[in-house]
């Protein structure tokens, strides 16, 4: 199935929820809005026609201050009609809350994870948010943009890295 | 004798332990010798590569790739540099196509030996480790003649290779899977179908199809629970419809589809297709064209993302990348597939002993350089 049909079927389904659809090369995504996106990824799970049985990958995405927006990216697979699409959710860079899918995809549970600890994005009705990679008592959300290492950690003085210039 | 309960009992097991294959905490809760739930602490080895792949160049960034799966740093080099090959849309001169895929098979091989030797020793096996990396050190010596690195290459460039393959190179290697082909069958005495090692292994640890695919698993662990999958058959990339070979599955023979047992074996019976492409690749392998023929100069994709997946030792290795348009990545973002994989330890090895979570865990092929990146 191409994305425009996937695109249509979900049009059909959820209407105004479905906010933006691309078929460019490297830009193809159907962004929806975040309220209604646990049904809509429990529709793209079940649906017979779409079957999309598995996340390939989840990832957060900061666009910096200056576009002030953050981006949810969801890659979906289908491996018995093999076909994919690209589900993208955004917000605002602070506060910015997305309904979890844990449950729809098991995969989601690690990836949430991962994504709130870099973005701290919240995942709202997850089991089990919290840090997968970094230490539970850190500060701050290393992805972001405009992160700022924690001078301190535990008494320990953590070293600053400028990132050098290039060329 | 499952109506005795004694008290729970958490016991940690890592970070530094021999079967964990790097720093790696699982957190057990335990009734007897029976683990009812296992906890995996992640992150002792994170060093934010996706942060410093933010602030470097594209090219700049394939070394960090080579550190994140450091026994499989050809396919990881191999992934990224299509990911951004794709990205900027640049077609690639035949021989650096089959170079990449000969040096991608033969590092699939050498991984798979390692992954066998340590679950080997995992286990309580240690001879068939010796023999394992008896042969993967005549694939890193393949390597050293030709990059001069052992274990971290950063060989596979965007756009092409560091070097071209020296003098010798095809002769040696044909020499290698001379030696390597027959020896299979000695893994296979030794270990495969050992009546201590199917004991320990078989019917132990049994992950579902549908769960393995809701998990993300992938990779020898999927294709052991039965599902026949495999990028590189199933969405070509590279030039992998050239070649005649299989994907392999699990079965039933000895344990049940799986099991521990036929996660180890699908990665003995992949090594043997391995070898069946790197003897097509050489004899297909094209005589003349410059391996840094098809390298950009300048590395500016046009705004946009895209997501790229290709078939690591341990399964789909992603890549998301996402471009501003200027000369560095503004998100680059790794898919490791051995973290997806240890996802289903809790689901797979909750109910059994202690014992058996290390053959579980040991079936996985783990790579914590990877899993916390």
């Amino acid at each position: 199935m191409t994305s425009q049909e996937i695109y249509d079927i979900l049009v059909s389904q959820f209407g105004d929820s479905i906010l933006e659809f691309s078929d460019e090369p490297l830009a193809e995504y159907i962004i929806v809005d975040s309220k209604d996106w646990y049904p809509i990824a429990q529709f793209l799970h079940d649906d017979e026609r779409l079957v999309f049985d598995s996340l390939m990958n989840l990832s957060g995405v900061d666009f910096g201050k200056k576009a002030d927006q953050m981006e949810v990216v969801y890659n979906l697979f289908s491996m018995s009609h093999r076909h994919k699409i690209n589900i993208k959710i955004q917000g605002p860079r602070e506060d910015f809350v997305v309904p979890s899918v844990e449950s729809v995809w098991r995969m989601a549970d690690w990836f949430e994870r991962e994504t709130f600890d870099m973005y701290g994005i919240i995942f709202e009705g997850h089991r089990n948010l919290k840090r997968l990679l970094l230490p539970d008592d850190w500060e701050g959300f290393p992805l972001k943009k405009d992160y700022e290492v924690q001078e301190y950690y535990h008494g320990i003085r953590v070293p600053k890295v400028k990132p050098k210039k290039l060329n | 004798m499952p109506d005795i309960r004694t008290e729970e009992m958490v016991i940690n097991m890592g970070p530094q332990h021999p079967s964990t294959h790097g720093v790696l905490r699982l957190k057990l809760r335990t009734d007897g010798e029976i683990v009812t739930h296992i906890d995996p602490v992640l992150g002792y080895l994170h060093r934010c590569f996706e942060k410093h792949a933010e602030n470097l160049e594209y090219p700049q960034v394939v070394p960090f790739v080579d550190r994140c799966d450091y026994l499989a740093s050809m396919n990881n080099d191999h992934g990224y540099a299509m990911a951004v090959e794709k990205f900027l849309g640049i077609e690639l001169p035949e021989r650096v196509e089959y170079i990449r895929v000969i040096f991608a098979e033969l590092q699939r091989i050498a991984s798979h030996l390692v992954a066998l030797g340590t679950f080997g020793l995992d286990v309580g096996a240690f001879t068939p480790f010796l023999y394992c990396f008896r042969e993967r050190e005549m694939i890193l010596d393949l390597f050293e003649m030709t990059c001069g690195a052992r274990l971290l290459y950063n060989y596979i460039w965007v756009g092409g290779l560091s070097h071209d393959i020296p003098e010798g190179f095809v002769e040696k290697a044909y020499e290698f899977l001379d030696h390597f082909e027959p020896k299979i069958k000695e893994y296979n005495d030794l270990l495969s179908y050992n009546k201590i090692f199917i004991e320990r292994t078989a019917d132990v640890g049994t992950l579902p199809a549908d769960v393995a695919i809701s998990y993300g698993a992938t990779g020898p662990v999927l294709r052991a629970s039965g599902v026949d999958w495999d990028l590189r058959r199933d969405e070509p990339y590279s030039i992998y419809d050239r070649f005649d070979w299989d994907v392999v599955v699990g079965n039933d023979d000895v344990g049940s589809v799986g099991d521990c047992w036929n996660r180890y074996y699908v990665r003995v019976a992949e090594m043997e297709e391995s070898a069946k492409i790197v003897r097509q690749a050489l004899d297909q392998l094209p005589v003349d064209g410059d391996v840094k023929e098809a390298i950009p100069r300048k590395i500016r994709p046009d705004k946009g993302d895209l997501y790229f997946r290709s078939e690591n030792p341990r399964g789909e290795l992603g890549f998301y990348l996402v471009s501003d348009g200027s000369p560095k990545p503004m998100r680059v973002k790794m898919r490791s597939p051995a973290l997806a994989n240890l996802g289903v330890i809790d689901e797979i090895g909750s109910g059994w002993l202690i014992a058996d979570v290390v053959a579980i865990l040991g079936s996985l092929d783990i790579v914590l350089g990877e899993i916390d990146r």
